[in-house]
C-alpha cells in the first residue's frame, strides 16, 4: 500500500472525497516529520512510537572498494512497535 | 507528540470539526494496522516503509540463567526511514 492507496481507503471509510482525504493523510505525515525534526518523540497508543536516535561517528568501510571511510555522527528515527500491534502481527505467523 | 496533537493539526488544516478530525486520524492508524496485520508492506514516499518480516526459529540464551532456549519463529514489523526523511533529520 502506498500513500495514494491509503488516502483512497481513508476517503472510502470516512465518506469524504479523495482530495480531502489526501490533505488529511499529507497533514498527518507532515506533522510527524516536523515533530521528528524537532527531535521530539511521537507516541501513538496501540500503534507504536518513533524516537530519534543519535549515532556517533565511526570508521566504516566502503563495501565496494574496501576503503576505510569516516562516518559522521547522524540522527535516525527508530520505530518501536506497540505491544498490541506487535502481538497481533505475530499471532498470524 | 501524541494522537491528540495530530488531531489538532488536522483540525487546523482542514475544515472539519474536532470530532471529525479525530475520527479520520483514528481511521488512518486503523488502516495502517490492518494492512500490516495482513502482512502487506506500506510504502510512504518522503517518510519510509513499514515491512512485516518473517523470522525463522533460532537458538537463544536466557541471559539470566545462561540456559539455551529455542526462540520460536515469528513475524516482526520493521520501519525503514526513507532517504528524504534521513536527510531532513540531518540538516
Amino acid at each position: 500500500m502506498n500513500k495514494a492507496e491509503l488516502a483512497m481507503e481513508v476517503a472510502r471509510r470516512a465518506k469524504v472525497n479523495q482530495k480531502v482525504a489526501k490533505v488529511v493523510v499529507d497533514a498527518i505525515f507532515e506533522e510527524m516529520v516536523t515533530t521528528l525534526q524537532k527531535g521530539e518523540r511521537i507516541e501513538i497508543r496501540g500503534f507504536g512510537s518513533f524516537v530519534i536516535r543519535n549515532y556517533g561517528s565511526y570508521q566504516g568501510r566502503n563495501p565496494k572498494t574496501g576503503e576505510s571511510v569516516n562516518v559522521t555522527p547522524k540522527k535516525l528515527p527508530y520505530f518501536k512497535v506497540g505491544k498490541e500491534l506487535k502481538e497481533k502481527i505475530n499471532s498470524k505467523g | 507528540m501524541t494522537k491528540a496533537d495530530i488531531v489538532d493539526s488536522v483540525y487546523e488544516r482542514v475544515g472539519f470539526s474536532k470530532k471529525e478530525a479525530a475520527q479520520m486520524v483514528e481511521m488512518f492508524f486503523e488502516i495502517l494496522k490492518e494492512t500490516m496485520d495482513r502482512g502487506e508492506k506500506i510504502k510512504i514516499s518522503g517518510f519510509g516503509n513499514f515491512v512485516v518480516k518473517e523470522k525463522r526459529a533460532r537458538k537463544g540464551r536466557n541471559p539470566q540463567s545462561g540456559g539455551e532456549i529455542e526462540i520460536s519463529p515469528r513475524r516482526v514489523l520493521t520501519f525503514k526511514p526513507s532517504q528524504a526523511l534521513k536527510k531532513l533529520l540531518n540538516t
